[in-house]
């Protein structure tokens, strides 16, 4: 164990730029955010903080041309941790963590502020508070992604095998189609003959057949 | 069913139970014990000459006790394997002074009395559960007088009585006088909707099999009356509709009101007294037969199964699936997959097209000899790890393996992580790291958002799949709430750690707000009661310490109340201005004595 920890740690020495360069990007949402936040504002206000090296308002961050922007940054300024203000993460997560491998990084070097859900759509008619707390909910981001550390999705060996445990009408027609599919089935049954309750019905709807 | 005994893919071990599964995802060790069936299964052709000469007869179960077999048995004529099996409990033994008559008479020679239960491992990868159901006990309602009345059957016995290969091949008698009924009643929701006795849900599958059964009795005999008292059917299912009608069609009464009274007369027809919810009248009907539509309940094996595999279950007893909506066959733990009535009740299509998606599941992560594990899990750093055994003790996934006797250092089974994080939580000695939630990123949150006019704000942790999921849904019904809330989220409320309450209190928060999901309905089986121990905990200090308790409060808000998200925040809010600026600096002084 800790053998693998150090290694572990080393493979992230290595992987790790020695220089933190984040970049910031207040998405504007078209005006699901910009309409009650001063997203560019809040862009400014940012770019002072520690490590950070471009920091700008967006229209559409998740759009094509936001990630082009974005990933062209990646490459021009050397950016290796990545702000993201926007929607919730658990809409965009996945779509800008693959952006970050598609411009060489990896992914979890992400942060994501959530202005949308849980800023400007619930603020509504208070624009200047909204934009503190967006401010904030940035700023809070920047602290956390120049901590973030490149994380590695291990693989792990894969028995190809599966077990169904009981063997009735759902028992049965889960070995045979992973069986048909061509994989080893262990079907355990507790009664001396496989069919479970099924068997013991008569004619069954709607076909009216037999359940054997 | 003969499909699947013939399959050279699948191997069919009867007369067998799980008796214990170790290990995760990919590489599941399962331990199997299989019963002594005292007959060779392969040489067995089930020609029945044992049978013949057996002289013990026993109530057959598979006819649930209408008909009778012998200890040395067949379960039923289409069994698989159809080999046959002895009942060592029932037979008289190999004694050639006693019986033995069995082995004479079998010509193949594959009759075995000194078979013994065998235990073995089978090594897989991922495990379909499809334990399916009990069907409900009617004696609890004893009003309807099954067992005490002999022509009152349930209707898993009425299936039996009208199958054609049923003990009176597919005749319809009565079981006091072998004569055919003229009369026939059912009873619906026995063992069901009924929050007093039997289950408080809908057992699903009992009005259709009623109307079926009503459908095969007008089919086989015409005249014969029947009557099916009920509380309402649902009839919700495509083409279940028109089945119904074509039983009212039929003539088949449909009586709304269930009986409160079932009487025996002197011919051993009963008697059944019914308050017609439709006329308000309280009506009798007499009976040659009455059949009792039992519920599904939970199958026998499922606590045990439930522990072994550490499964959830819903509060009905049936198994829990990962999400009701997007991952309704997957368990909570990755690899394992629920089939049929095990999740709960259910019909044949149903149980069929679950089984089917179970497998697609199961197939989704065999399909490569690989599998990508997550990458958010927590690491221990065992020169800092004080083998006290905590962390092992809070991970509802049993990942973490630690010998505080011999003080071997705790080590997480990285397959088995979820990433909640409870361990790191309750790590007293700084040695376990939550990947991507880690202490220090965290604090640097709590940092950046404090470090400004912290008496605004409201320090919010918020799990990922609940509360957090709650807020944004609040935020997509445009719930407006004030604007005081700064939310840090963790993957699991039971990341939350003592000491990040405590320097948020530090850095002068008015309140903290500890959020996640429901009891009984957390993402990491039961993580978030370690959260809500730990909150409890806190506060008591901070009552000793001379901090209010109120300033730390805890919530439960699932992911779909944004409605309580607001409500909670407004509360919140409101709590937020009791708290003053002086006695903001007085906790710091205190905390930081």
């Amino acid at each position: 164990m800790t053998a693998s920890i150090k290694s572990a740690a080393q493979s992230r020495a290595q992987n790790a730029a020695p220089e933190v360069r984040v970049g910031v990007y207040v998405c504007h949402c078209g005006l699901n955010i910009a309409q009650t936040v001063d997203c560019d504002g809040v862009a400014e206000a940012v770019a002072g903080l520690p490590d950070v090296v471009v920091s700008r308002g967006i229209g559409y961050a998740c759009s094509e041309p936001g990630q082009r922007e974005i990933r062209n940054d990646i490459e021009t300024h050397g950016l290796n941790r990545i702000v993201i203000g926007s929607c919730s993460p658990r809409l965009h997560e996945p779509t800008f963590r693959q952006m970050l491998v598609a411009a060489g990084l990896n992914p979890y070097l992400l942060e994501m502020a959530n202005l949308r859900e849980q800023c400007s759509w619930v603020h509504m008619k208070q624009p200047a508070q909204a934009t503190a707390k967006a401010h904030d909910l940035v700023k809070m981001a920047v602290a956390k992604v120049r901590r973030l550390q490149p994380l590695i999705e291990p693989k792990l060996p894969m028995t190809r095998k599966a077990l169904v445990i009981g063997g009735g009408v759902a028992g049965i027609q889960s070995a045979l189609d992973m069986a048909d599919n061509g994989y080893e089935v262990i079907l355990v049954e507790k009664q001396p003959s496989i069919g479970g309750v099924m068997a013991q019905l008569d004619k069954t709807f709607p076909t009216m057949d037999c359940s054997i | 069913m003969t499909d699947a005994g013939r399959h050279p893919g699948i191997k069919i071990h009867t007369l067998s139970e799980v008796v214990d599964i170790k290990g995760n995802v990919g590489n599941f060790d399962v331990k199997i014990v299989k019963k002594a069936r005292y007959v060779n299964e392969k040489e067995c052709t089930a020609c029945g000459d044992c049978a013949q000469v057996c002289p013990v007869i026993r109530p057959d179960e598979f006819n649930l006790g209408l008909s009778s077999r012998r200890a040395i048995y067949s379960p039923f004529p289409q069994a698989v394997p159809s080999a046959y099996v002895l009942n060592a409990n029932e037979c008289l033994g190999n004694n050639p002074v006693v019986c033995s008559k069995c082995l004479e008479a079998c010509e193949k020679k594959c009759i075995d009395f000194h078979m013994s239960d065998e235990t073995f491992t089978e090594h897989v990868g991922t495990v379909v559960v499809a334990t399916g159901l009990k069907p409900h006990d009617p004696r609890v309602l004893d009003e309807y007088g099954y067992t005490r009345f002999e022509n009152v059957l349930t209707s898993l016995e009425f299936e039996r009585l009208v199958n054609a290969g049923g003990p009176t091949q597919g005749e319809l008698l009565r079981p006091t006088d072998r004569k055919q009924p003229k009369k026939v009643g059912f009873i619906q929701c026995v063992g069901s909707r009924s929050a007093r006795r039997g289950k408080p849900y809908c057992s699903n599958t009992c009005c259709m099999n009623t109307v079926k059964s009503t459908l095969v009795l007008k089919e086989h005999y015409p005249d014969m009356s029947v009557k099916v008292f009920y509380v309402d059917i649902r009839a919700f299912g495509k083409g279940f509709e028109d089945l119904y009608t074509r039983s009212r069609r039929q003539g088949v009464h449909y009586v709304r009101g269930l009986p409160g009274h079932v009487e025996e007369l002197p011919d051993k027809s009963l008697r059944v007294a019914v308050e017609n919810v439709g006329t308000g009248l309280l009506d009798y009907y007499e009976l040659d037969m009455l059949v009792l539509a039992i519920g599904i309940e939970p199958a026998e094996s499922t606590n045990r199964l439930q522990e072994m595999l550490g499964l959830q279950l819903t509060s009905d007893g049936f198994f829990l699936e990962a999400h009701p909506k997007l991952q309704p066959v997957d368990a909570a733990t990755r690899g394992i997959f629920y089939a049929g009535c095990a999740e709960g009740p259910k019909d044949i299509k149903e149980s069929v097209t679950q089984a089917s998606a179970a497998a697609v599941r199961a197939i989704r992560l065999m399909q490569s000899d690989q599998i990508t594990a997550e990458a958010i899990v927590s690491e221990i750093d065992p020169e800092l790890c004080n083998c006290c055994g905590k962390c092992a003790q809070v991970c509802p996934y049993n990942a973490i393996t630690v010998d505080p006797k011999n003080k071997i250092p705790a080590k997480v089974a990285t397959a088995a992580c979820a990433g909640c994080g409870t361990c790191a939580a309750e790590c007293r000695f700084g040695a376990i790291t939550m990947n991507h939630f880690t202490d220090r990123q965290i604090y640097d949150q709590i940092d950046a958002m404090l470090e400004e006019g912290a008496k605004e704000k409201i320090l919010t942790f918020a799990c990922n799949w609940c509360s957090y999921a709650g807020a944004d849904y609040a935020g997509v019904s445009r719930l407006q709430y004030p604007p005081k809330a700064r939310v840090i989220r963790t993957m699991c409320s039971g990341r939350v750690d003592e000491d990040f309450i405590w320097h948020g209190f530090k850095k002068g928060a008015p309140i903290v707000l500890v959020s996640g999901c429901h009891i009984g309905d957390c993402h990491y089986i039961d993580a978030n009661h370690w959260t809500v121990k730990r909150v409890e905990k806190v506060r008591k200090k901070m009552e000793k310490k001379g901090i209010r308790p109120e300033r730390l409060q805890l919530e439960w808000i699932s992911a779909a109340e944004g409605v309580r998200f607001a409500g909670v925040i407004n509360r919140m809010e409101e709590l937020r201005q009791t708290v003053s600026e002086k006695e903001i600096a007085e906790s710091i002084a205190l905390l930081e004595k």
